[in-house]
């Protein structure tokens, strides 16, 4: 299945929170004969795969919207087995209220482990199916995909799944009602986040000074 | 798009941290360790006792009145991934559209300084200084020679770069479909149609009390309007802040007018705005600012010719000039798409530190500028509280009437929906417009630029801006410009050109704003 998409990958995306993974170039779906029909594909599929072996437990996806009214996701997960599974996770999200006008359009925009229909572990394979129903669009995608990994866990190293199936994975206890813990140690990562953002800005009063050391003699204004 | 929980946290964490820079704070705080000291303060419910004293003696609807005020200025929290520049404007051919506006303002501003041979900014002999300090109530009454300063721009050169606004990424081919937009704004914005107007609009109901309508002399006052004047000296003892902007929807009485608008736009004349107000007094006496002759340009052409507002003049001076050395307006670039000119002093291209903003507030004024002062002038007659009132509304709304931006409120926004509605409900009068080369969009277009200001009664103006402040958006402005073409909609069938069209649409001193707008909104078939 691998002769559907290119062989050549485009990106590798790695930085502070997010796991390496490549996003292969986009496919369109479309009726009939893409090189001689004259109108524009209105959906489109972009695959974004992690390292072969390595899974990933997502806590948040984002990427940057460019014209795209409706995102879905699907995910491939690896279950207790080994044997990989492609389910839904994420169906029609709407970008754009008014797929015809601008609102939206080329936002910034996460989709949340919390929104997913199932829980988004052991993955080794994110597709996002682009929809964009308006003709007025000449193009539309979403750039700068992100995957970003559970923080709870060790994800300095991405274990490759055939070394973790060598060890025994706990059960998980009965939780007796109380909150997830997934759940809870996010909110208390997200809360820690906003104490130090408190913590570290000084007051944002000006001083009102709009010279330097009483010096306001201009000449010119400058471009860049 | 972030979770909600998490979206509240930041609201509450930026609005906290803003807070605690103001004055309100500080007096909030004494206030608390003063009330330790009274008799119904126990230590065992301390904390409560300090809330229930601050909500009685009215620091708590104080507190809250600020809180409301953020919260009309607050960009969106906004994704931790996006950069500043797209809080201010998330669509990137617009950002681009602004920058190249710009570069073409400080390219005729510096012509204009090297050809008059006049410094942008220069301090002031001492002996100029005490000049203006004995002239500072009467500087009207001077007469510099303004012939070779020119405006920087007017608003029709504004209107053509609105006209070639193009969103790269949009099919504009030439096939007529139902889509086909005859206006001359060509980027796919939202618009409102009239069922959703009416829902968002529903106080300006047929059924409903307005000032501007049912305050007429014919109408007995106990129908609506003594009521209605009941309820508004309530909300104005009450200092409730959100209750005010939502009163105003139907109309301030003329004698609560003042006081409700300070209160929408939490404009305080404390000892500390007062203070801000001479410290800026000061740099006006100590700068001298080439604006500075821009300003009173303009208000010579426009306010004082103005039958209204020719008597306003040295007030005018007084806030606008303080106005351009106000750093605090700087705060509003982080939401609105414009940038402050940026200028190197002692010839240090480049060096950060001796990096200054030209004006200090940023704004560079425009031929009618002034008009967006000179009818707070009939509300206000102390010049650090007009000031004041000015500055909030400049800084919540004006600001967007002379900026390229994807805003709902923004002036592209406007244009887009005023030529909607008019293609939708009064399509023959539209198409014989563009057929005589009088595209309404070319008339109307002075009049939004300035909310009206000049081009209606006094009184009008005021129940119009009423309006603007009680729904927070210019969008009535569109509406309103809409209804005037509505309302003269038969004389313009019968012109065959644009001056005539012109003619037609000159003088809208005798309308009345509020039967208008109703009618259009709620009268309108549909």
């Amino acid at each position: 299945h691998l002769s559907r998409y290119a062989k050549r990958s485009t990106r590798v995306g790695l930085s502070v929170n997010t796991v390496p993974c490549t996003v292969k170039p986009t496919v369109t779906l479309q009726i009939g004969d893409a090189e001689t029909d004259s109108s524009r594909p209105g959906v489109y599929v972009i695959d974004v795969t992690l390292p072969i072996g390595q899974t990933v437990n997502i806590q948040e996806i984002s990427f940057k919207n460019y014209y795209t009214a409706y995102v879905s996701v699907r995910l491939l997960r690896r279950d207790g087995e080994g044997a990989a599974k492609w389910t839904t996770c994420l169906r029609n999200h709407c970008l754009m209220p008014s797929p015809h006008t601008e609102e939206g359009s080329q936002d910034y925009c996460s989709v949340y482990r919390q929104q997913m229909l199932i829980e988004p572990d052991n993955v080794t394979s994110v597709r996002l199916i682009l929809r964009q129903p308006s003709s007025a669009w000449l193009n539309f995608s979403v750039e700068d995909i992100k995957i970003h990994p559970c923080l709870n866990e060790d994800s300095e190293w991405d274990i490759p799944d055939w070394l973790s199936d060598l060890t025994q994975v706990d059960q998980l206890c009965d939780l007796q009602g109380l909150p997830d813990p997934q759940t809870v140690s996010s909110s208390i990562q997200q809360m820690w986040a906003l104490t130090e953002v408190m913590q570290t800005n000084q007051t944002t009063a000006s001083i009102g000074r709009f010279d330097v050391d009483g010096c306001y003699d201009i000449n010119l204004l400058s471009f860049t | 798009m972030m979770d909600e929980g998490t979206e509240l946290s930041l609201t509450i964490a930026q609005i906290v941290q803003r807070l605690k820079a103001t004055h309100l704070h500080s007096q909030i705080e004494r206030q608390a360790k003063e009330c330790l000291h009274r008799p119904e303060i126990q230590l065992e419910s301390l904390k409560e006792d300090v809330r229930n004293f601050l909500k009685a003696s009215g620091w708590e609807r104080k507190l809250q009145n600020a809180v409301y005020r953020e919260l009309h200025v607050q960009p969106l929290p906004s994704h931790p991934a996006a950069p500043p520049e797209h809080a201010k404007e998330p669509l990137a051919y617009m950002r681009k559209a602004q920058v190249n506006w710009e570069k073409r303002i400080l390219k005729s501003l510096n012509s204009m300084c090297t050809e008059l041979g006049v410094p942008l900014a220069r301090k002031r002999p001492a002996v100029e200084q005490k000049e203006l300090t004995n002239k500072w109530n009467e500087m009207g009454t001077d007469e510099p020679d303004l012939s070779r300063f020119r405006p920087v721009y007017a608003p029709k050169d504004f209107l053509e770069v609105l006209i070639s606004l193009r969103n790269p990424n949009h099919d504009s081919s030439e096939e007529a479909s139902a889509k086909s937009h005859w206006g001359l704004i060509q980027v796919p914005l939202h618009d409102r149609d009239i069922p959703q107007m009416r829902e968002a609009y529903s106080e300006l109901s047929l059924t409903t009390g307005q000032l501007g309508i049912d305050d007429h002399t014919h109408v007995p006052p106990d129908l609506f309007e003594s009521e209605h004047t009941r309820i508004g000296k309530k909300v104005v003892n009450e200092q409730d802040s959100a209750a005010a902007q939502q009163y105003s929807r139907q109309g301030c009485p003329t004698g609560l007018r003042a006081d409700l608008w300070a209160l929408i736009l939490n404009s305080t004349n404390e000892p500390e705005d007062v203070m801000h107000y001479e410290q800026l007094k000061a740099g006006v006496i100590h700068h001298d600012l080439l604006v500075d002759n821009l300003i009173y340009k303009d208000v010579k052409l426009t306010a004082s010719n103005d039958d209204y507002y020719f008597v306003f003049e040295d007030f005018l001076y007084q806030v606008l000039l303080c106005f351009s050395r106000d750093t605090a307006v700087l705060e509003h670039f982080s939401y609105n798409s414009a940038t402050p000119p940026k200028s190197y002093i002692q010839g240090k291209v480049g060096v950060e530190e001796f990096a200054v903003v030209y004006p200090p507030n940023g704004v560079i004024p425009f031929h009618g500028f002034s008009m967006y002062v000179a009818p707070l002038c009939f509300l206000y007659n102390e010049p650090s509280k007009l000031y004041s009132v000015f500055r909030e509304m400049y800084v919540r709304y004006f600001f967007r009437l002379h900026s390229v931006s994807s805003s709902t409120s923004g002036i592209v926004s406007l244009c887009l929906q005023f030529e909607r509605l008019l293609q939708t409900h009064l399509p023959q009068l539209f198409y014989h417009l563009r057929e005589i080369g009088a595209q309404p969009l070319r008339i109307a277009f002075k009049w939004m630029v300035r909310a009206f200001s000049g081009y209606l009664s006094t009184d009008q103006l005021l129940l119009l801006w009423d309006r603007i402040l009680g729904y927070d958006s210019l969008e009535i402005v569109a509406v309103l410009a809409a209804a005037v073409f509505a309302f003269r909609a038969e004389n313009l069938m019968e012109v065959t050109s644009l001056t005539s069209a012109e003619a037609v649409l000159a003088d809208l001193s005798t309308l009345k704003v509020m039967p208008l707008i109703q009618i259009f909104l709620f009268a309108t078939v549909i």
